[in-house]
């Protein structure tokens, strides 16, 4: 990233509560994946004349508990508004949702939340229907589009933060963890839609910019990476920045600007007097979060607090369903030293094994087997090299630590046979020991090598200082 | 005095002994229909079906259904959803529209025996008072076929009161039940906001509109809407009702009552202002106490209703595009979506048209705080003060409308004279009370119609004192040609 002045970036995320069994207003499905275009609906959900919105009680508490996963605090009633713009993909021409300019009344503000190692601050959390879907039939430049409404009326949050990013990467940890906090509850983030983030970015406290049309969460970093660049390079030569929409161009990998006047639209907000004010009782909203699954930024605070573990394992271990289950119940009761240990094997060395969800659903790691591989590197008698190696074992064939290479090639290995496999490999390796002579850098090489040699059982300090000692033997 | 209700009662109860039969109600019905419609112009559609849904009545009834109104003839305004039936709303934008459902309103009643008559015409999508804003021109007063219905359920009042069919449903948003009813000699009744599901109506303004009955009597409107009224899960706005029937206790009388006359709505001394100072003094002599009351945000409460209900306008009207269904506007050649839309929305009449500029320009940025903000404040203020009222008497009295039954034609150029007229009315519409029109005598051979406001969900004692005053008035005078 080139340097300039601070980037404050912010993000606009909708998040569709997938696991709940119907939309937001009406009785048809929220999951609405692999059905033909328009199976999904009923008078409701594509507005025909006389019909009413239902509100969906379960996607009230799912938003409410969002919000106080969030931090943030819930007005004693909700109310919903309508936001007017005519868009051929709202059936109705308005989108039911909320608005907090007449006083508080959505699902939740003013919210501060522990992300990528620092306070965010959550501005709202609030629930609205999800429009259809146009599809444009040969590209955008098709004389028409196909609307499809099996999504409109999806329950929808959106979840809108303080511009408390620094850096791209934040605002993906950030994401991480919300895709976390959303599969506790039932969600699945991981479908296609189902979790959409746009972006805001000013530097040096200037003009804010709205990056949107923005695929994925790689891609979302690319696109405010870019604009980042873009911004610090116009105010290094004095061209002040507008601001403006732009929308990320994936194919020339570039923000342009969104042709539509979308900030000067005036959505004509009014209340939508058909949903009565829905009350929240302080009971109500204390038995939610005793009911909520522990969220991933209270998972994290525990496992720092009781455990221990850095503030970077916590978050990319709790911000992981699969990965914190198979950590909480390995550290059960176990020693803090011990379970820091299980999770870094966990974050350093597991998720890379098993980084797809087919993957996991064939591992046959268990939990005991963790905890057991974590006793032993803290014991000394398995290194941290060869850890990787027996987890690998251990995630193919299940089994424990004695089945592994690890396990039976014994404890560390001693230093005599690291100095032999020093010596064998300087021998096969001539080029390398003479590089390595030349630059301290490639020294690495033969460290590698040496450890391959004796199955990741030589402790790499020991290797570093035979292969130095080595070296200097044979100048 | 014989009691003039219960017409609709005793008819139910002869279908049920087998001394009647729906088949022969509706053929009456579509007789009628026949004879006085070409001129009165009350339908949009009729239903083709109606005889033979009759018969099927009849089958439930010999099969020992127990049917809570086998061979009601109903007629409904055509913005309320009847399953297979067209609903226009009185709009070029909804041609050919048929919704695939019944409203809850018809689905009880349709669940109780009623057959279903015709869709009414009215003012389109219910903005206006005269019927005379329809797609489908204006229906005719059956007391002098030269003047407005009233409206804008005008096709609903002229079905009932010309004698083609037995109770209408309408809707009632600023006194659009009410006003035609007074203008066409029948009891108008808009429930307590929330009594009547929704569900079905299409929507105008929705925070402030009913579904209500218009029919011959206070009884027979009772009747029709205890079988409508209650909560319904379709609509969440609909609150639940008490125990027992509409019609328990509705002859107990207003022995005691407090009547409070509403100052603001006497000015004018017309026929209707003196049919209103008569209707207290009857109800003196019943027993009940009469003062005069000010309701002083009266004045306001014209302004606020049309800002507001030109606001929901704005959003309810918004989908009709043309895409999904009515009238398919979707032309051969491309054409940018903004400017698409602005062409389909051409199809809108006048009136129509003029709400919805207003409705786009009162809740706008920068302009909500001027229009839109200060109508709900009115609004809240105009419902504490005759929520205090109501707590001092039991029911407010006025003239339904200021002015008598005019000429067709000769109002509809100006629509802020037009606007007055909902003077009365818009108040129990803009604070969520029930209110009622009475007939009460005639003037120069047109009727007058009386107002009673009560308390919200006190609709049986509404009608209580609705009953009490249309027992007072002796016997209702018909319209020329209509049945006794």
């Amino acid at each position: 990233m080139s340097p300039g002045p601070a980037a404050a970036i912010g993000l606009e995320v909708h998040c569709q509560l997938t696991g709940l069994k119907s939309k937001l207003f009406c009785p048809c499905r929220a999951d609405y994946r692999g059905m033909a275009p328009n199976t999904n609906v009923c008078p409701v959900c594509v507005g025909l004349p006389g019909t009413l919105p239902r509100p969906n009680r379960r996607a009230v508490e799912k938003a409410l508990q969002v919000a106080a996963a969030l931090g943030c605090s819930t007005p004693p009633r909700l109310a919903f508004f309508r936001k007017c713009y005519f868009y051929p993909d709202l059936p109705k021409n308005f989108q039911i949702t909320q608005l907090d300019a007449y006083g508080p009344s959505s699902a939740g503000s003013g919210g501060r939340v522990r992300s990528a190692g620092r306070e965010v601050g959550v501005r709202r959390v609030q629930l609205e229907e999800d429009p259809g879907r146009l599809v444009y039939e040969g590209g955008r430049m098709s004389r028409g589009a196909l609307a499809d409404y099996n999504r409109a009326g999806v329950p929808l949050v959106e979840i809108v933060t303080e511009p408390d990013f620094a850096e791209p990467g934040e605002a993906r940890r950030f994401l991480a963890m919300l895709a976390g906090l959303l599969r506790s509850l039932g969600s699945d983030p991981s479908l296609e839609g189902a979790l959409r983030a746009d972006g805001n970015v000013s530097v040096g406290g200037g003009s804010r910019v709205e990056v949107k049309n923005v695929a994925s969460f790689h891609d979302l970093e690319k696109a405010l990476r870019y604009e980042i660049t873009r911004q610090r390079s116009m105010a290094a030569r004095g061209i002040p920045v507008a601001p403006e929409t732009r929308h990320w161009d994936e194919a020339r990998r570039v923000t342009a600007p969104s042709r539509g006047k979308e900030e000067d639209m005036d959505y004509r907000y009014h209340p939508e007097g058909d949903i009565p004010q829905i009350e929240v009782g302080r009971d109500e909203l204390a038995a939610l979060a005793a009911a909520m699954p522990e969220a991933p930024p209270a998972k994290r605070e525990r496992y720092e607090s009781a455990a221990g573990v850095s503030p970077q394992v916590a978050e990319v271990l709790s911000s992981d369903a699969y990965c914190s289950a198979l950590f909480d119940e390995a550290s059960a009761g176990a020693d803090p030293g011990d379970a820091r240990e299980m999770a870094n094997l966990i974050t350093t060395d597991l998720m890379g094994l098993v980084d797809t969800a087919e993957k996991r659903k064939a591992s046959k790691l268990t939990a005991p087997r963790i905890a057991e591989l974590a006793r032993a590197v803290r014991s000394g008698a398995v290194t941290r090299a060869s850890a990787r190696g027996a987890l690998r074992e251990m995630v193919r064939a299940g089994g424990g630590l004695a089945g592994t290479a690890a396990g039976r090639g014994g404890a560390v290995a001693g230093e005599e046979e690291v100095a032999r496999a020093v010596e064998s490999v300087m021998r096969d390796e001539p080029g390398a020991a003479a590089a390595a002579r030349a630059d301290p850098k490639a020294v690495n090489y033969i460290v590698g090598r040496v450890m391959a040699a004796t199955g990741g059982r030589a402790d790499p300090g020991t290797a570093v200082r035979l292969v130095r000692e080595g070296l200097a033997r044979g100048a | 005095m014989a009691a003039p209700g219960g017409t609709l009662e005793k008819m139910v109860e002869e279908v049920r002994s087998g001394a009647a039969t729906c088949e022969e109600r509706a053929l009456a019905a579509v007789e009628k229909t026949r004879e006085r419609d070409g001129r009165l112009r009350a339908y949009i559609s009729l239903n083709e079906r109606a005889v033979e849904e009759a018969r099927a009545v009849d089958a439930r009834v010999r099969a020992g259904e127990d049917l809570a109104c086998p061979g009601l003839t109903v007629s409904v305004k055509d913005n309320i959803c009847v399953a297979g039936m067209p609903a226009t709303c009185a709009s070029r934008m909804l041609e050919g529209y048929e919704p695939p459902y019944d409203a809850t309103a018809v689905e009880r009643l349709r669940a109780g025996g009623a057959v279903f008559t015709g869709k009414t015409n009215m003012d389109e999508f219910a903005m206006g008072l005269t019927t005379e804003f329809s797609a489908y021109g204006p229906s005719r007063n059956p007391w002098d076929a030269d003047r407005v219905p009233g409206g804008s359920s005008g096709g609903s009042a002229v079905s009932v009161s010309a004698g083609m069919c037995d109770a209408s449903l309408g809707s009632d948003t600023g006194g659009s039940v009410r006003n035609p009813a007074s203008f066409c000699g029948l009891v108008g009744y808009k429930p307590t906001y929330g009594l009547v599901s929704r569900y079905g109506l299409i929507s105008y303004s929705n925070s402030i509109e009913q579904i209500g009955p218009l029919a011959r009597t206070v009884r027979d409107a009772a009747f029709v809407l205890d079988i409508m009224a209650g909560r319904d899960p379709r609509d969440a706005t609909t609150v639940g009702r008490g125990p027992g029937s509409m019609l328990d206790g509705i002859e107990g009388g207003v022995a005691g009552a407090r009547v409070g006359i509403i100052r603001q709505m006497m000015a004018g001394g017309g026929a209707p202002q003196e049919a209103a100072g008569r209707a207290a003094s009857a109800l003196e002599r019943l027993g009940a106490s009469c003062e005069e009351v000010s309701l002083g945000s009266a004045e306001h409460a014209v302004a606020a209703y049309y800002t507001i209900t030109s606001a929901e306008a704005g959003s309810n009207l918004a989908r009709y595009d043309g895409i999904r269904y009515g009238h398919c506007g979707i032309p051969q050649e491309g054409y940018e979506f903004h400017a698409y839309v602005s062409k389909a929305r051409g199809r809108f009449g006048p009136e129509a048209t003029r709400r919805l500029i207003l409705g786009g320009f009162v809740p706008s940025a920068g302009h909500a705080g001027r229009y839109l903000l200060k109508a709900l404040g009115v609004r809240r203020r105009l419902a504490a003060e005759i929520g205090a009222l109501l707590e001092r008497v039991d029911v407010l009295l006025s003239p339904t409308v200021p002015v008598l039954p005019f000429r067709i034609g000769e109002k509809i150029d100006d629509p802020v004279v037009l606007f007055t007229m909902d003077f009365n009315t818009v108040a129990a519409n803009l604070s969520g009370r029930p209110a009622v029109s009475v007939p009460f005598g005639t003037s120069g051979g047109l009727p007058v119609g009386v107002q009673l406001m009560g308390r919200e969900m006190g609709d049986a004692d509404l009608l209580r004192a609705a009953r009490a005053l249309e027992g007072a008035a002796g016997p209702p005078a018909a319209p020329p040609g209509a049945p006794p």
